[in-house]
């Protein structure tokens, strides 16, 4: 009797239609993409500030425009969506953080991000001036 | 106790026979409370004794029955006839070769376990006459680790094994993380600059669906996650401390 493995092809550029949790994946993952396409907003942005409050407001003019506006609210579902909740549901997986000799359960670590998330965001709508 | 008729479709593969596996369906009476395991053996008795597949204990601790259920890495003992519909798709375990049926080759991994170094390391001499003294706490921090019964369904759930079968992988660096946190073992740094090297812990990209799948809920995902922790450590103490490395 002879050996001969057979070895099932994996797609490089299609595996993560596999199943739904591969595709969440990539869901996560592609927002990088956007990380970079806001790096370079911000590059623009810090040009037009240091160019002079002519060219700062025809950028903030700019961001207002239907298209720009929109994009701005889908990017931020969509990082709030994949990003975060994500990123935060992953979290306790990279800390194991223990107390009275037991794990603390993953939830509270969860929480514990939400927690410190809703204190940053006051905190800087306080120093924008919002609240 | 309710019977169910079930069409059972599972991957066939005759390396002597044929080029590329096949499916073959079986119509299978199933009780109720039967696994998939149950109704294999059903079909092996009754139906086909020619299908080939791999099982002993029937109760989650050999993890020899691994398989793929409707595209799931799934122990088929303890995936359960009530909670599947009459369709059932079963194949071997992904991203390993085929052997014959549902009988992967498992070689590969069984080398890499190797490389983990899974057994406890000790520099100083061990105490003499008397057990290791460890605490509850200490305990706690590898015992979910050590419920891994080598099922090997994490590695089929893994895209990035899929894709790349150099990276060690899920269970593997999981043992290597239950030794590397265990109070009594001092081999880290030897499991560390093996495995926080190239296909190591940074092949991984944090899917996740390793600690999905686990029958045993043993949570490699983290295991891998804090591994790359400690290997960050490691990197910078090695920098900042004169380059012992």
């Amino acid at each position: 009797m002879s050996r001969h493995p057979y070895v099932r092809p994996v797609s490089k550029t299609t595996w993560y239609m596999r199943n739904g949790r591969y595709k969440r994946y990539m869901l996560r993952e592609v927002t990088c993409l956007l990380v970079g396409l806001y790096s370079f907003l911000a590059i623009w942005a810090l040009a037009a500030l240091a160019a002079g409050p002519n060219q700062w407001a025809a950028f903030l003019k700019t961001q207002q425009s239907p298209g720009l506006a929109g994009m701005h609210a889908v990017m931020l579902i969509y990082f709030l969506v994949f990003m975060t909740f994500d990123w935060f549901k992953l979290a306790p997986k990279a800390m194991a953080v223990q107390a009275g000799g037991k794990k603390v359960p993953d939830r509270v670590i969860v929480i514990a991000h939400y927690a410190a998330w809703a204190v940053i965001s006051l905190f800087v709508f306080w120093l924008a001036g919002v609240l | 106790m309710s019977m169910r008729q079930m069409e059972l479709e599972v991957m066939r593969y005759d390396p002597e026979q044929d080029e590329k596996p096949r499916f073959q369906k079986y119509s299978v009476p199933c009780v109720d409370d039967w696994a998939i395991l149950d109704a294999l053996n059903y079909v092996k008795d009754n139906i086909d004794t020619t299908l080939a597949y791999r099982w002993s204990c029937h109760m989650m601790v050999c993890g020899s029955c691994g398989m793929m259920v409707n595209g799931e890495p799934s122990l088929t003992c303890k995936t359960f006839i009530r909670d599947l519909p009459d369709h059932v798709r079963i194949e071997p375990l992904a991203n390993f070769p085929i052997e014959r049926d549902l009988v992967v080759v498992l070689d590969d991994v069984m080398e890499k376990l190797r490389m983990a170094k899974p057994f406890i390391i000790r520099k100083d001499p061990p105490p003499e006459d008397q057990e290791f003294i460890q605490s509850r706490a200490a305990l706690y921090k590898f015992k979910q680790y050590t419920m891994c019964v080598n099922c090997m369904c994490c590695y089929a759930a893994c895209p990035q094994y899929a894709l790349d079968s150099s990276f060690i992988g899920p269970a593997v660096l999981a043992l290597a993380h239950r030794y590397n946190i265990d109070s009594r073992d001092q081999g880290k740094s030897e499991r560390l600059n093996l495995l926080a090297d190239h296909d190591g812990v940074w092949e991984c990209s944090f899917v996740g669906a390793c600690s999905e799948v686990c029958p045993k809920s043993v949570d490699p995902a983290a295991a891998v996650q804090q591994m790359k922790i400690d290997g960050a450590k490691e990197w910078w103490k090695q920098k900042l401390g004169g380059g012992k490395s």
